[in-house]
């Protein structure tokens, strides 16, 4: 059996169309609160380019090739992690005042840290 | 094995995707976000140990190096993971928006550096495939070297927007030569002889170029235009990675390329409206340097007053709307702020907070920080669902905000922001501005509302005056209970 996957051209523009709209759809959503979050959820999401660097990093055959994809896995990576850590960080911030006098110690506030 | 390896590979992709789509699905309410990027988490999870099936399909070429190269990329993952990891656990949530400028950049370099080893690696591809290779490069190209822009100018090492006579004209050039250089490079595959330059060299080239007009794009827009300009660039690499995507024939990435690209989009059309300016006017008109505004038209005086004595005039209002911006994250005031909140909660004051949409330097920053000082999001309120109370509100609290609650918006045809929509913190009973000088805002246009008669100004740096504002307030608990 083969399961290689091929796509072709057309098959291609209707998996960008739809993926288009349902990327509207959802975010059209989102209130504005959680603007931030939301972009930095939606940059989380395209360091799934990680992938394509390992493809590329596996398959290199010259020492140029080693570099380019050993540079694309490390942004990818980058890109994946760092998204991922910082939209964490933020969502786990949101909470309603209901949240605030249930659990008064447990308020999620942090110190300020030097930047 | 091979064909094992295929079927794995493909299941978890897809399940990847869809777990992006329904982690996605659930960030449109904070009460399910943490979850839905939890979600998405497990998808990249499972999506990069997949990966590593690919060593079971590699080509005859490449089968010498596959020991290296799983050596290379465990210490890629690792080291850029790990990094990148530890900076977002201790980032500063002021210094946000530069650091997803940096993240999504990293992605753009991620996209372009794949699709380089495409460039590089096939010696006579088809034709479609070629250009959607080299226009997911360009798109990825621009957007590291503009995001490594937007961060240099969030984080202050690049002060001043650079412009010069002709910009527009001399980018254009730029990226016109671009795809020349693409051009060419599509004509070499097809069997052109080109003769003053080898393939690589145009490929270098042809990077080199769009890295350039990425640089170039960036540096003359201003900071307060910073939350379309991330948007923006965040679509981009959606965008590029998306195409690499149809590149490399991994529907996953095409998907989750796509979505953010058109998220992105829709992100970057929302910040442009509420700045009631086209994205092509953020983008090339040289706002910001519109030339000094006639101060002398505006009526009344600057009335400063001190802060102790608006921190107790707001002790005994009925209510209180708080207008945060850009200098209260300059000023890391954000818990000082809600501290002092507290104790007007706590005296029975009704406080609420007005976020206009592009308040700060990315979309929906001042909503971060205030979470970040522990505000509850039932205080917070944005421009649409808040503006009417203003009229009936004792006192709009301005910190470090400006054009943003700028009458002329409404009235003033000749004003550069004129129809952008406000805040309507004129309308108050009271209104007191924090503000660090007597310096005009963003636009360099002079603002009204502070000539207001019933507008008083609290000059200092945020800190210092919302410290000044608690220790009155405290002082008169200590007296009443004397």
């Amino acid at each position: 059996m083969n399961f290689a996957i091929h796509i072709t051209g057309f098959v291609a523009i209707y998996i960008f169309m739809l993926a288009a709209f349902a990327g509207w759809v959802i975010i059209g959503g989102v209130p504005a609160i959680l603007h931030t979050p939301l972009m930095s959820g939606s940059n989380f999401v395209h360091g799934i380019v990680v992938v394509g660097g390992m493809f590329a990093l596996l398959n290199a055959a010259t020492v140029q090739e080693q570099i380019i994809g050993f540079i694309a896995v490390l942004l990818g990576a980058g890109n994946a992690a760092g998204g991922y850590a910082v939209t964490r960080r933020m969502l786990a911030m949101f909470q309603t005042s209901a949240h605030v006098a249930k659990h008064p110690h447990h308020t999620r506030a942090r110190r300020p840290r030097a930047s | 094995m091979t064909s094992i390896a295929q079927l794995t590979v493909g299941l978890t992709d897809l399940v990847a995707a869809f777990l992006f789509m329904y982690g996605l699905k659930r960030m449109s309410s904070p009460v399910t976000a943490p979850s839905g990027i939890f979600v998405a988490g497990i998808g990249m999870l499972v999506a990069v140990l997949a990966s590593f099936l690919y060593v079971f399909d590699v080509g005859a070429a490449a089968r010498p190096f596959l020991i290296t190269n799983i050596a290379l990329a465990i210490v890629a993952l690792v080291l850029g993971g790990g990094i990148a990891w530890w900076a977002g656990k201790r980032v500063a949530m002021t210094a946000m928006p530069q650091m997803v400028a940096l993240y999504n950049g990293m992605g753009g370099g991620a996209a372009g550096a794949i699709a380089a080893v495409e460039l590089f690696g096939t010696k006579s591809p088809e034709t479609t495939p070629l250009v959607v290779t080299l226009l997911g490069a360009l798109i990825g190209a621009v957007s590291l070297s503009g995001s490594l822009i937007a961060w240099a100018k969030l984080q202050g090492v690049i002060k001043n927007p650079l412009r010069f006579r002709g910009q527009r004209a001399f980018n254009m050039l730029v990226l016109f030569a671009t795809l020349v250089v693409g051009g060419v490079i599509v004509a070499i595959a097809q069997g052109a002889g080109v003769a003053f330059l080898s393939t690589t060299e145009f490929i270098y080239l042809f990077f080199a170029c769009a890295l350039v007009f990425g640089i170039l794009m960036t540096l003359p827009i201003g900071g307060a235009d910073m939350p379309v300009v991330i948007s923006i660039y965040n679509a981009a690499t959606g965008l590029a990675v998306g195409l690499e995507g149809f590149v490399l024939e991994n529907p996953a990435l095409m998907i989750a390329g796509m979505v953010v690209g058109a998220a992105g989009t829709l992100l970057t059309l929302l910040m442009a409206k509420a700045m009631n300016r086209s994205v092509e006017n953020v983008l090339f008109s040289n706002f910001g340097t519109v030339s000094k505004r006639k101060g002398g038209r505006i009526k009344g005086s600057l009335k400063p007053t001190e802060a102790g004595d608006a921190g107790i005039f707001m002790h005994y209002a009925k209510s209180v709307i708080v207008v945060p911006g850009y200098g209260l994250a300059a000023a890391q005031a954000q818990q000082k702020l809600y501290e002092f909140v507290k104790l007007l909660l706590a005296a029975g004051v009704s406080v609420k907070f007005a976020i206009h949409p592009v308040a700060g330097r990315m979309p929906g920053q001042m909503d971060v920080l205030l979470a970040e000082a522990g505000v509850p999001y039932d205080l917070i309120f944005q421009l649409d669902d808040i503006n009417e109370e203003f009229k009936t509100t004792d006192v709009a609290l301005v910190i470090g905000a400006n054009d943003v609650v700028n009458p002329a918006a409404r009235t003033e045809k000749s004003s550069p922001i004129f129809g952008m929509p406000i805040l309507n913190a004129d309308q108050a009973k009271q209104v007191y501005v924090v503000k660090r000088g007597e310096g005009k805002g963003y636009a360099g246009i002079q603002n009204a509302l502070f000539y207001a008669d019933n507008c008083n100004m609290v000059y200092g740096d945020a800190a210092a005056v919302l410290t000044k504002m608690i220790e009155a307030v405290r002082g008169l608990g200590v007296k009443a209970a004397a």
